[in-house]
């Protein structure tokens, strides 16, 4: 006889998820108890957010083996409205909203019930007010979502998962694209939902975050679940974490630095203003001036919106911006570039912090990607040498030890740890002079992230130059030499290693420069 | 994430056929039409001539299916070139009849002239960045004006049969009357036609001699390879499909001028998708423009070149219809467009761009065409072959779609 578990609501019972070549979850057992946060970690590619899509009905019941349990009762749910209608809300880490809609319209889409079939548009507006202030926006409801900030929509997503009476939440890495300060009002607002008594599953790579607010932490591995701690009843701490979650003992997050910098300067860029490609007369970027050594590795720091990627963008031939001015210098030559082709051929590279949509083409496969920089050199007069190919692909396959069955996977089901490999597979095999990485490691799990840190370690000690953006401070101090800090568009300072810390990054950020 | 392991020959056999269902399905499709129509006609359906003239009545629309391949890979359409291609026949006709340049400079101007005007269309798409359907539908409207405006709306004839002999004649050299040939073969009009049956066995011989280098190269440097039951089966379905092709030309009028044609620019483009860094551009280009663009590929240069190609492809086969008509019509070209579009979708092409393969393009036109000619042949009109071909049209993409979430493509 089963007993039904009052204290539980949320039982996964021995879950098995198949995907074409890959078990994605391997006899998953999970338990939620009412009214807690409930925190799942594991690497990229452990199974979280197969396993929400498998509570929230995202995945059918039927395409998976084992039982979801709700409230004690199997729930057997054949999309999303199903799992909806039990009050279950799912956000996922790439928002859902309709950006051409308005705030109170987003929040009541797709259940908006009218009266004899007509909508009382100024009510909603009137109720839609009451879901802002619990998720402490003041905007006006009328406001179209396109033109907030990720960090706003992302709680206008919480706001719209209240409207529907929502019992547990499921939030898939909800700060991932947020600041600190967004993060840390995103986090208070769980707290406080939790006070109103509506339970919370969080998925988070960071895990500060997560020993801030769970009650429970499981982690999941390879499709398994490893552990799972009672945060109140044991003591848990972050390598602890880290340690279940890649089955091995980190010590260092960082790798240790084998390169010395040079001392000639392979890119200098100066005076750099960039406008926005939209509102003409608005400048993005102003008056950057850096310069880049041999083997050295370059952090380029600030808030969300200081303008490095559009600086990196604009400099990595044209691709951002409406009209540029100031002067890229390549070993103290001045070089134009009108196309990221330009840039490569003098020996740039750029690697997207948007992997998907500016980095891979998902739908073709891992040699494919890999090799679509650099065809001129495996094949003759435009004709691909295919065996050479594969050859060259097994390479950087192996080199960056990139998981996948086989190169001839199509990189859209690689985990996203590895398809950042797969985008600096393409990028190593091009062998530019100075790799301008944007944000490696977003979205990445913590062994991944120590792998994407030894390559560039190892970069830089061939002689490479490394540019790389970090809006994650500790990664910026643990891995550059010298650390320009942006805000507002300037270059507002730059530190060595040596004198590098958080505080400073900070202070240097929020300090104001003298308008010329 | 684990793996599945697949110990059993026959069951990784069966996940490989299943991995390349869609590369073959069109040919089981194919086969099953052809299968079907040989129960309702009694067999009619598969005679030599009839075989030969399939080939005849659809080679324009394949050419165009081609061409189309690359525009849809790109993620692009093209509205035009059912309009572009009545212009460009009417431009042959006229050109060929008013100067004495004769034939052959002829398809070579209106092919130039076809890439001028594939550039002109490119040019608006990829560099002024103006969608390809309005490029397209501006241009199926003018050069449907322009058609008008050079025939004067009347239908001109060629002064001389070359038009004629290049879309509806054959290569008719090389045939014999021995008599073993002819119990052989029973040729349907008293002779056989060596032609084919030599080509068939040289493009066969090149196949099968290609296909094993390959495969010892590839075993040689350790690579994946199929298994070998695969790889025969495979083989022999291949070879099966050509030998079927020649024997059935050499049985009635020899191969005909325009599958010749129609060959050569299959296999032209097949390699240059396949084997060349432009074919691949494409198809990166298609798949995510931004990202090839930041991977350095100029892309606006690759939408251009795809355009001219389709251009040039419009006057091969403009050239093509006005022959198989015998006359450049004022109304030439109606409903090409839509025709060579479901050819590349039936054979398996992305509606988002980035998937598609010419051979299934060709595939695609080969199944409309197979089932106008034989329901044709039934006497059943062709408004229920719009019908029939609405419903395959649509199933097959469906299917696709089914196919591509199961392999995680979508």
């Amino acid at each position: 006889m089963t007993v039904v578990n009052e204290n539980y609501i949320l039982e996964v019972k021995n879950l098995t998820k198949d995907f074409p070549g890959v078990r994605a979850l391997d006899d998953v057992t999970f338990r939620v108890r009412r009214g807690e946060i409930h925190c799942l970690c594991g690497e990229n590619g452990a199974g979280k957010s197969t396993l929400m899509n498998v509570i929230s009905g995202v995945l059918p019941h039927g395409s998976y083996e084992g039982q979801v349990l709700f409230h004690g009762r199997e729930a057997r749910y054949r999309s999303v409205r199903d799992s909806e209608r039990d009050n279950l809300a799912i956000i996922h880490q790439e928002l859902a909203l309709s950006p051409y809609l308005s705030i109170y319209e987003n929040i009541f889409l797709g259940h908006i019930k009218p009266r004899f079939g007509i909508i009382n548009w100024s009510k909603l507006i009137v109720d839609s007010k009451q879901y802002l202030q619990k998720v402490g926006l003041s905007e006006d409801p009328d406001t179209v979502v396109s033109k907030m900030g990720v960090g706003k929509q992302q709680l206008i997503e919480i706001a719209r998962a209240l409207s529907k009476k929502v019992e547990l939440l499921i939030l898939d890495e909800p700060t991932s694209s947020l600041n600190d300060a967004e993060s840390e009002k995103l986090l208070q607002l769980i707290l406080d939902l939790k006070n109103e008594g509506i339970t919370c599953i969080m998925i988070s790579h960071k895990l500060n975050e997560i020993l801030e607010i769970a009650d429970t932490i499981t982690i999941l591995r390879d499709g398994r679940t490893v552990n799972s701690y009672d945060v109140k009843a044991t003591q848990v701490s972050e390598p602890v974490l880290i340690q279940d979650m890649v089955g091995r003992d980190i010590k260092h997050r960082f790798p240790e630095k084998k390169h010395v910098v040079g001392e000639t300067v392979v890119m200098e860029v100066r005076d750099w203003t960039v406008y926005h490609p939209e509102y003409p007369d608005y400048a993005v970027v102003k008056k950057a001036s850096f310069k880049v050594r041999k083997g050295e590795i370059l952090a380029f720091c600030g808030p969300m919106g200081a303008g490095r990627t559009e600086l990196m963008m604009s400099i990595f031939g044209h691709s951002y911006g409406s009209k540029c001015s100031g002067a890229v210098l390549v070993h103290g030559q001045e070089r134009i570039f009108h196309s990221p082709r330009d840039a490569m051929e003098a020996g740039i590279a750029y690697v997207s912090e948007d992997r998907k949509e500016l980095g891979l083409i998902l739908l073709q496969d891992v040699k494919t990607n890999i090799t679509n920089s650099s065809l001129k050199k495996i094949s003759r007069s435009g004709i691909i040498n295919r065996d050479q190919e594969v050859i060259e692909a097994e390479k950087y396959r192996k080199a960056l030890s990139i998981k996948t069955p086989s190169i001839d996977q199509i990189v859209r089901n690689l985990s996203g740890g590895n398809q950042q490999k797969v985008v600096l597979g393409r990028v190593l095999m091009v062998d530019p002079e100075v790799f301008i990485v944007d944000e490696p490691t977003r979205g990445i799990d913590v062994g991944a992230k120590y792998e994407i840190y030894t390559i560039l370690n190892d970069l830089a000690a061939r002689g490479k130059s490394i540019i790389m953006i970090s809006s994650e401070m500790p990664e910026a101090i643990g891995m550059a030499d010298r650390i320009y800090v942006m805000n507002d568009g300037r270059i507002k300072g730059e530190l060595n290693r040596e004198e590098a810390s958080q505080e400073k990054i900070m202070t240097m950020a929020l300090r104001k420069v003298q308008e010329n | 994430m684990i793996a599945h392991e697949n110990k059993s020959g026959l069951q990784t056999f069966l996940n490989i056929a299943k991995a390349n269902l869609r590369n073959f399905s069109m040919f089981l499709i194919l086969g099953l039409i052809m299968a079907g129509f040989a129960f309702l006609t009694h067999g009619v359906n598969l005679n030599p001539r009839n075989f030969t003239y399939i080939f005849i009545q659809n080679s324009y629309i394949e050419i165009l299916a081609i061409g189309m391949l690359l525009v849809i890979v790109i993620g692009n359409i093209d509205l035009s070139v059912g309009s572009l291609s009545g212009f460009m026949g009417s431009v042959a006709v006229i050109m060929f009849n008013r100067t004495d340049i004769g034939f052959l400079p002829t398809v070579a101007l209106t092919l130039l002239v076809g890439f001028a005007i594939g550039a002109y269309q490119g040019y608006w798409i990829a560099f002024v960045k103006i969608p390809a359907f309005i490029v397209t539908l501006s241009g199926m409207l003018l050069f449907k004006g322009l058609n008008y405006i050079i025939t004067n709306v009347t239908p001109v004839t060629p002064k001389s049969d070359v038009f004629k002999e290049m879309a509806s004649g054959t290569i008719d050299f090389l045939k014999t009357k021995a008599p073993v040939a002819l119990a052989i073969f029973k040729p349907a009009q008293g002779e056989v036609h060596l032609l084919p049956l030599i080509l068939g066995v040289l493009i066969i011989f090149y196949i099968v001699m290609n296909s094993i280098v390959d495969r010892s190269n590839k075993i040689k440097n350790e690579f994946q390879t199929l298994p070998m039951s695969y790889f025969l089966i495979r083989l022999l379905a291949v070879s099966g499909i050509i030998m079927l092709l020649s024997v059935q030309f050499a049985r009635y009028r020899g191969l005909p001028t325009i599958a010749a044609i129609l060959g050569v620019t299959a296999v032209i483009l097949t390699f240059v998708t396949k084997s060349t860094i432009f074919g691949r551009y494409i198809y990166a280009v298609g798949g995510n423009q931004r990202s090839a663009k930041l991977s350095g590929i100029n892309s606006e240069r690759i939408i251009f070149l795809v355009h001219v190609i389709m251009g040039g492809l419009c006057g091969l086969a403009g050239m093509a219809f006005a022959g198989y008509m015998n006359s450049a019509l004022p109304d030439a070209g109606k409903d090409f467009e839509l025709e060579a579009i479901a050819a590349c979708f039936i054979g398996g092409a992305s509606t988002t761009g980035g998937i598609g393969t010419v051979i299934g393009a060709i595939m695609g036109g080969l199944v409309m065409g197979t089932i106008n000619n034989h329901m044709s042949i039934m006497n059943i009109g062709t408004n229920w072959q719009y019908v029939v071909k609405a419903l395959v049209l649509l199933f097959a993409v469906w299917y696709d779609l089914f196919a591509r979430k199961k392999a995680g493509i979508v």
